[in-house]
């Protein structure tokens, strides 16, 4: 019997895939994603794709169903109890469909919506590696590979299945069958080396909302650029008046409060790059998110840090600068009237609130750099 | 052309399959010729994704509906037991993975269903040989895909499935109308010659002002103008086979005309088990318990089998399971046959006691059950027999929504009140009903839906959605009278933009 099922399928997906492209905007400003991140799937719910009907609107959507209870107990909530009809099964009411999506074609589909060139790499580029590593376990192979633990406990197994073990006399011996030796897999690793360095303002100023904002960004960025790149690397440096480089989690989870001092997180990100990241191998992408409330006297020593340092060495450096209700949002400012508008490496982004984050991320992504 | 090649059961299961068949004729079941067949649990979810038709037209929401199914059965949610095909011969599939008990219990069941659909009256005008006839559509439908581009097929098929219920299914029982089908699509529009002078007596001179008195003529020709305005309006009758409607005069491609006329013809074969679902799974689940408790099952397999039975009988709040109403209606009637609780004397009896003790040893059930099957459709079913003390007993409620809570809350435990409720909800399948007054509005072309508004409204957006694929296929603006907010409104849409008008504009076209 022919299935023909799997075309169906197929085109369904096309369909769900289309209507995850329409409504992009709203996948990405919401923020459980990133609580799900990790996995290495995301369920992204799709509304039933119903065919319209005319039919009964809610307001007397009653049915009858059958239990305890006295007038006025709940029985269901608004969203979920459908109609109550006697048929069940015979209306898909609104169900919602959860679709999972892997988060490399989540970021395929995101870079086709936002047009999003893929990024050339510098550096020892294209140069891939093979390398050899002993993961597995096979029947045959040299007898220098052999693995005597396994094949002992391949034995034991035999011995003890077959009856032939005897406690009080524990002599295993592995005849043919039981032999186990290590075998390898190559590897291609990739040469072209990325990092991404992100820098958030956890000071008072910024509110939980605007760091939700910065998180969700920094995650969509994330997202695109392990799309890019296998195993780039990935730093993290928060920042009030002092700055230090985090851990993923502790980035994402903070809060801090004090004064804000953004040229303490350029020294920081200047020194992992000197340490760790010679920009004439590795590929640098900087993101900074502040709400741009900067002392005073601290704009000047940041932009010349920026100008000589900075900028030099990354392939991009990205200034997302959040409305704040109570900063003065002026580095922003600063910044545009020190390097203008079009400055190559330098990409300058005011969101304004969540429906601003994917803008932002088109602005900061679609140089392809 | 059935191209489904089946493979015969395997030995233990064939036998099996005979036994109960025996079983079931000796109860006195009356049914097609089955054939089981074994599927995995892929092929079962796909199948039932097609609505029991592996050659089934394609469609994406074939494919939609396979996902959730294999998804629900892979994350063990939910699990397909049986699936039958109304057919003659009847088709009917067995989950390999089932173990025998369960198969044995499906195996009853099915014969259950193949007895309904061969005796059911509301299914005596299916098409019984739906498989080949399936086949046929899907190959057609394929056909059109290569010719024309599977996207085009493919939004022509969702518009004809936004219209797919509204379908007149009294239709295959009574004759409504004269085939239209040729009919001018607007009559005559000039048709402004005078009317033919009322019939005369003959009569002389001095007598005719008896013999044909001017008040009688006057009437008379009040009375034939009336006539031809009835005829000059289209439909002449408001139609509830709104597919048909659409079929006879909208104008469409012949590869399109094809396709509505198939996805009709499936309308109507689908349209009896929705009608009578309730009845269906009754009887089904009154028959694999009698089968099984009093023919089939084996003392080791009665645990496993009660497990699977209550499963399956198992009610939620909110959704009435129509196994377990079923059942349990089956059963009650055929209890009040066998006490002869049924005619004038027990139903105006008032002593309670007396009622609850009433048994004339009528001895009736068995022979009363097998009428009931034969003649009623889920809402004639509840309606007869559906009791005070049966409402009671299943602790039956009615519920409604709650908008300040945004809760469903138990409304009323009265039983009046659940009846109507459950009949409101058995009513056209639990849809509104709407009909098509008007083809030819404004005398521009345009169509006119009227919904028979019984209190409850319609969703605003999906009555959008419908009107405006409805339009795809009238090509001229399309226009619902219906009641949004306690207003009476008017909804429409002209190919561009969606309009709505309220009360007074409604009025108009009421008056016209």
């Amino acid at each position: 019997m022919s299935m023909k099922i799997e075309r169906d399928q197929r085109r369904f997906r096309e369909i769900v895939r289309g209507k995850i492209r329409e409504n992009l905007r709203k996948y990405i400003t919401r923020d459980e994603m990133i609580g799900r991140k990790g996995k290495d799937l995301v369920s992204i719910p799709v509304p039933y794709l119903d065919v319209p009907h005319f039919r009964f609107g809610r307001n007397g959507n009653g049915g009858v169903g059958s239990g305890e209870g006295d007038v006025g107990t709940p029985v269901g909530q608004g969203g979920d109890a459908e109609g109550g009809q006697g048929q069940a099964g015979s209306d898909p009411g609104a169900h919602v469909l959860e679709v999972e999506i892997s988060l490399d074609e989540l970021a395929a589909i995101m870079a086709e919506e936002l047009e999003l060139p893929r990024i050339e790499p510098k550096g020892a580029a294209n140069i891939q590696q093979q390398k050899s590593r002993y993961t597995s376990i096979r029947r045959t192979g040299p007898e220098s590979l052999r693995h005597f633990r396994r094949t002992y406990m391949q034995a034991l197994r035999r011995q003890i299945s077959s009856n032939s073990y005897i406690p009080e006399r524990p002599r295993v011996v592995p005849i043919q069958d039981d032999r186990r030796y290590r075998s390898w897999q190559t590897t291609i690793e990739p040469e072209a080396k990325a990092v991404a360095i992100y820098m958030m303002d956890v000071s008072g100023s910024m509110t939980d909302e605007q760091k939700e904002i910065v998180r969700t960004e920094a995650f969509w960025i994330d997202t695109w650029l392990s799309s890019q790149y296998d195993g780039i690397e990935v730093q993290y440096i928060i920042h009030d008046a002092a700055a230090k480089v985090v851990d993923e989690h502790t980035f994402y989870h903070t809060r801090e409060s004090g004064g804000t001092r953004i040229s303490s997180a350029y020294r920081a990100c200047i020194q992992l790059i000197d340490a760790k990241y010679s920009p004439s191998d590795w590929n640098i992408y900087c993101f900074q998110f502040s709400d741009g409330d900067n002392w005073g006297e601290d704009n000047e020593q940041s932009i010349t840090l920026l100008r000589d340092r900075l900028l030099p060495a990354a392939n991009q450096f990205c200034y997302g600068q959040v409305e704040s209700p109570y900063g003065s949002g002026e580095y922003l400012k600063a910044l545009e009237t020190a390097f203008g508008h079009k400055h190559e490496k330098l990409v300058l982004s005011d969101i304004e609130n969540k429906a601003g984050i994917y803008e932002s991320i088109k602005l900061f992504l679609g140089k392809g750099k | 052309m059935a191209i489904i090649t089946y493979d015969p059961l395997p030995d233990t299961l064939a036998a099996y399959q005979g036994a109960i068949e025996e079983n079931a004729r000796s109860y006195g079941l009356d049914f097609f010729p089955t054939i089981f067949e074994l599927v995995d649990a892929d092929q079962l979810n796909a199948i039932a994704a097609y609505g029991g038709f592996p050659t089934r037209y394609p469609h994406w929401r074939f494919g939609m509906e396979y996902e959730r199914l294999s998804k629900g059965y892979h994350y063990g949610l939910q699990k397909i037991y049986e699936l039958v095909i109304n057919n003659d011969p009847c088709y009917a599939y067995l989950m390999s993975s089932n173990s025998l008990t369960d198969q044995k219990l499906v195996m009853a069941h099915v014969y259950g269903h193949c007895d309904f659909f061969k005796n059911n009256a509301w299914f005596s005008h299916t098409n019984r040989k739906m498989m080949d006839d399936m086949a046929n559509h899907g190959n057609r439908i394929r056909r059109y895909m290569e010719r024309f581009g599977q996207e085009e097929v493919e939004e022509f098929i969702d518009c004809c499935l936004s219209i797919e219920d509204l379908i007149d299914i009294h239709a295959p029982f009574i004759r409504r109308r004269r085939e239209e089908v040729g009919k001018d699509r607007f009559p005559q529009a000039d048709a402004e010659d005078p009317l033919p002078p009322p019939g005369k007596f003959r009569a002389k001179d001095y007598m005719d002002r008896y013999i044909n008195p001017p008040a009688a003529l006057a009437a008379e020709t009040e009375r034939l103008r009336q006539k031809r305005e009835q005829q000059e309006h289209f439909p002449s009758e408001p139609m509830t086979d709104v597919m048909l409607f659409v079929l006879e005069h909208a104008p469409l491609k012949p590869w399109q005309l094809d396709v509505l006329t198939i996805l009709r013809d499936e309308a109507y074969y689908f349209a009896p088990q929705g009608q009578t679902k309730i009845m269906n799974e009754g009887w089904a689940s009154y028959w694999h318990s009698t089968i099984m408790t009093q023919r089939q099952l084996l003392p080791e397999e009665v645990i496993h089998y009660c497990d699977h039975h209550a499963g399956t009988m198992a009610t939620s709040s909110t959704r009435l399971n129509p196994y377990k109403l079923g059942i349990e209606l089956f059963r009650d009637i055929e209890d009040r046959w066998n006490k002869g609780r049924f005619g004038k004397e027990y139903e105006e009896c008032d002593d309670l006691t007396a009622r609850a003790k009433w048994d004339t040893g009528a001895g009736r059930g068995r022979e009363k059950i097998f009428e009931v099957r034969r003649i009623h459709n889920d809402l004639t079913f509840i309606d007869t027999f559906l009791t005070l003390e049966f409402c009671r007993q299943h602790k039956l409620f009615k519920f409604g929504y709650n908008g300040r809570a945004d809760v469903y809350e138990i409304e009323t435990r009265e039983f009046p009140q659940v009846k109507e409720q459950l009949l409101f909800n058995l009513t056209n399948a639990g849809r509104p009903r709407i009909r098509v007054v008007d083809g030819n509005h404004k005398n521009r072309g345009e169509m006119v839906l009227e919904h028979a508004y019984h209190g409850v409204e319609l969703k605003a957006d999906y009555a959008r959605d419908t009107l405006a694929n409805l339009f795809k296929l009238w090509k001229r603006p399309v226009h619902i009278v219906t009641v949004l907010e306690n207003v009476p409104t008017t909804l429409s849409f002209d190919g561009s933009e969606h309009t709505s008008k309220s009360q007074q504009a409604a009025a108009d076209i009421k008056r016209k």
